[in-house]
């Protein structure tokens, strides 16, 4: 055996052995990888796209700043309400990708991180008698609230004007949830206006238009107050919210995929009792078709299987059910360059050749039919990942990754696993029989 | 020796009897376009007490939806396509079933689309199936052009290509009204690893003939194909069966959610065997002789042949 075989052959097992310490047990902790990445359908989670109304936007920020700046207030909010490791990414020019695994509550975490919450105070004018003036329907005509801002302009007060620090507190006699927020000193300046113009009369508070409460003014106020009228949930929620900033844009769910996790658990089981099942029968058959050579295979699939999980857990791969699929129907493939050579093999014996000359005819003949049909799944993975990425579907690019790498990988095993591996073998196994030949 | 090439009529009107009632099908009924597609919801509930599917229909439409499809995927889960439907429409629908069937009813999968995404799939589908066609086009004349007419074997690999997509989409248009069976984007997804797949095998038997022309075992060009499909036979349909199994297993067992992936998938890799031994050389040597000449030459190589 050639030199530069036997250092294959060492790199070859360090890389398997490496490989085992990796995958086994699945779970284990790795270069901090912990388990194989399970995707949301698997795991159980929501994958939800957004669709930004920009046409709403501030015309004096670009398309490209509102998005940003929508998506941190997304990712802030996601993080605060508890959601783990979300994904937050823009897609295209005017959508957002969230998905959150593993969430329990999706409707809430949905309303949560969708809800624009413009948070604005709106003031009544008086009527003769002094009451709040009321349109035709009996309705109290609400107005924006606006004052003097620090350049003189007249400015509206919204939620833009508060500190970071909102939170949920219990009214001390009622024991009502309540949030408290303290303005910044542009905001202060602009509540004291209105608080002053409107003592004794109601101030409405709005959030995205809708009431949450119309508290009478008892005194001038500064710096902060309480918002009152709210659920505990509803309170937390606005806190969030507050602290979050108000989203630029209005945004509407256009796209929307929630599996529960015990669905995610039975696919899980059938997609290994199926897995098994398959390989097994290509294991069977290529034991029993090519015999000494079919061993070899297996052996270089086993390798192969375990390099694959390997990739899998470290890259990491997002595995969907459509990539589980992929990376079994990858197996069905892996062999298909094995039998490519082995056939060949078997001709270039029954042609007369010795055992080493057939293998090496074998491998470099076999090789251009290989390269080139792989190529092709090259080819179809790229434009599966394009089509994929472009429309959101995960699980269509889950397939299309987990077939690029299988097909790579797969390429590998059958060109330098199987050759080492059969090298090794006709040394020890002589006979035509063995590789699958009949005499 | 077995003369393929020789009764290449016989094996291009097997294709075309399976391929002209999908195309029938398809130009009459289309396909059964899931919600990817068309936009709506599907969910799949999960009922703890034993639900009658009739009665369930019946409450769907009490609850304003009379237009759902219902459909049974497993003991006490039911599969549900409706309209697109709100977070809260989805809500009130829940708690409605819940109060009229006295369950608790579970959510095990939702999922909705609206139109607005859905055009843009369809078109998307299209385009990629196009590109992946042409690159494949390109990289097939790249890899024989050292052989005449390298864009001959391209298109000759593209062409067989297109009939295992027309085989597959035409079966899954008549699916689609025989049997309800719809097609969503994980279908895009079978298609296309069908067309890398088809690829495959095709490849294996045009590089034989690359070979064997090579070495000039014949000077008639149709015996050169068909010696190199016979050589190639059994790896042909050993590496489809290694395939077939695995998908075959995960159709069987692998749950109901890809079985439908599973089974385009599955009949795209059978269409594909056929046509690498069946049809693609024969395409070749059918371009090699020229449409209006390869009737008179072929009809007395096959007759003998035949009898």
């Amino acid at each position: 055996m050639k030199t530069t075989n036997i250092w294959l052959l060492v790199f070859i097992l360090a890389i398997f052995i490496f490989g085992l310490w990796t995958v086994i047990p699945l779970d284990s902790d790795r270069f901090g990888r912990q388990g194989l990445t399970l995707g949301l359908d698997l795991n159980g989670g929501s994958y939800l796209v957004y669709q930004a109304d920009l046409s709403k936007k501030d015309p004096s920020q670009t398309n490209a700043q509102v998005m940003t700046s929508v998506i941190s207030k997304i990712e802030r909010r996601a993080n605060t309400f508890g959601v783990k490791e979300p994904v937050i990414q823009q897609q295209g020019e005017d959508r957002i990708l969230v998905q959150l695994p593993g969430e329990k509550n999706i409707d809430e975490a949905k309303t949560l991180i969708g809800q624009v919450a413009q948070l604005e105070f709106k003031e009544t004018t008086s009527d003769s008698s002094g009451q709040p003036t009321k349109d035709a329907n009996g309705q109290t005509i609400w107005t924006v609230a606006a004052a003097t801002g620090s350049n003189g302009q007249q400015e509206v007060l919204t939620g833009k004007y508060l500190k970071p620090n909102a939170k949920v507190v219990l009214a001390p006699n009622t024991n009502e949830p309540q949030v408290a927020f303290e303005w910044n000193d542009e905001g202060a300046k602009l509540f004291e206006q209105i608080t002053q113009r409107n003592l004794h009369k109601p101030l409405g508070i709005f959030l995205d238009n809708q009431m949450i409460s119309d508290p009478t003014v008892n005194g001038v106020i500064q710096g902060s107050g309480v918002i009152e009228g709210l659920t505990l949930k509803e309170a937390q929620d606005l806190s969030i919210e507050l602290n979050s900033g108000s989203l630029d844009v209005p945004l509407t769910v256009i796209q929307e995929q929630t599996v529960d996790a015990t669905l995610g658990a039975d696919s899980i089981r059938k997609s290994i009792v199926a897995g098994a099942i398959g390989i097994s029968l290509i294991v069977l058959f290529m034991l029993l078709y090519y015999r000494g050579s079919g061993l070899v295979a297996v052996c270089a699939l086993a390798i192969y299987s375990v390099l694959l999980l390997t990739i899998f857990k470290l890259v990491p791969v997002t595995l969907t059910l459509a990539g589980v699929a992929a990376a079994v129907v990858s197996v069905g493939m892996a062999v298909d360059a094995n039998i490519l050579i082995f056939e060949r093999m078997k001709e270039e014996l029954r042609g007369g050749r010795t055992l080493g000359a057939a293998i090496d005819a074998g491998f470099s003949r076999a090789w251009p039919a290989i390269r080139d049909s792989n190529v092709n799944s090259f080819i179809a993975c790229a434009v599966l990942y394009w089509f994929g990425d472009t429309q959101g579907a995960f699980l269509v690019k889950g397939f299309a990754l987990t077939l690029f790498i299988g097909v790579a990988l797969s390429m590998f095993s059958a060109i330098t696993i199987s050759r080492i591996f059969l090298m090794l073998v006709i040394r020890i196994v002589k006979n035509p029989w063995f590789y699958g030949v009949k005499i | 020796m077995i003369d393929i090439v020789g009764k290449r009529n016989w094996f291009f009107l097997i294709s075309l009897i399976i391929i002209i009632p999908g195309i029938i099908s398809l130009a009459v009924r289309q396909l059964n376009l899931g919600i990817d597609f068309s936009s709506g919801t599907t969910m799949t509930l999960q009922f703890n007490t034993t639900v009658d599917q009739s009665k369930l229909r019946q409450e769907m439409s009490n609850l304003g939806f009379s237009e759902a499809s219902i459909q049974k995927t497993g003991t006490g889960d039911y599969l549900i396509r409706v309209r697109e439907i709100s977070t809260d429409e989805k809500n009130s629908l829940i708690s409605g079933l819940n109060k009229d069937m006295t369950d608790n009813v579970t959510i095990r999968d939702f999922e909705t689309v609206s139109p607005l995404v859905a055009g843009e799939v369809a078109r998307n589908a299209g385009i990629a199936i196009i590109v992946t066609s042409l690159f494949m086009l390109l990289y097939v004349a790249w890899a024989f052009r050292r052989v005449p007419n390298p864009f001959r074997w391209g298109t000759c690999a593209v062409i067989s290509l297109l009939h295992d997509v027309l085989i597959v989409l035409g079966i899954f248009s008549i699916l689609g009204w025989a049997a309800g069976v719809q097609v969503d984007s994980m279908f895009i997804t079978a298609m296309l690893t069908v067309v890398g797949y088809s690829m495959h095998n095709t490849i294996v038997v045009f590089d034989r003939i690359r070979e064997n022309f090579g070495r000039g075992i014949s000077k008639d060009f149709a015996v050169t194909v068909n010696a190199s499909i016979l050589e190639t036979i059994a790896r042909c349909v050993n590496t489809s069966l290694t395939v077939a199994l695995v998908v075959l297993a995960i159709y069987l067992f692998g749950g109901t959610t890809i079985r439908e992936f599973m089974l385009a998938l599955l009949l795209g890799v059978i269409a594909g065997t056929y046509n690498s031994i069946c049809i693609a050389g024969p395409l070749l040597v059918l371009w090699d002789r020229g449409l209006a000449k390869s009737e008179p030459k072929s009809k007395p190589q096959a007759a003998p042949t035949a009898a």
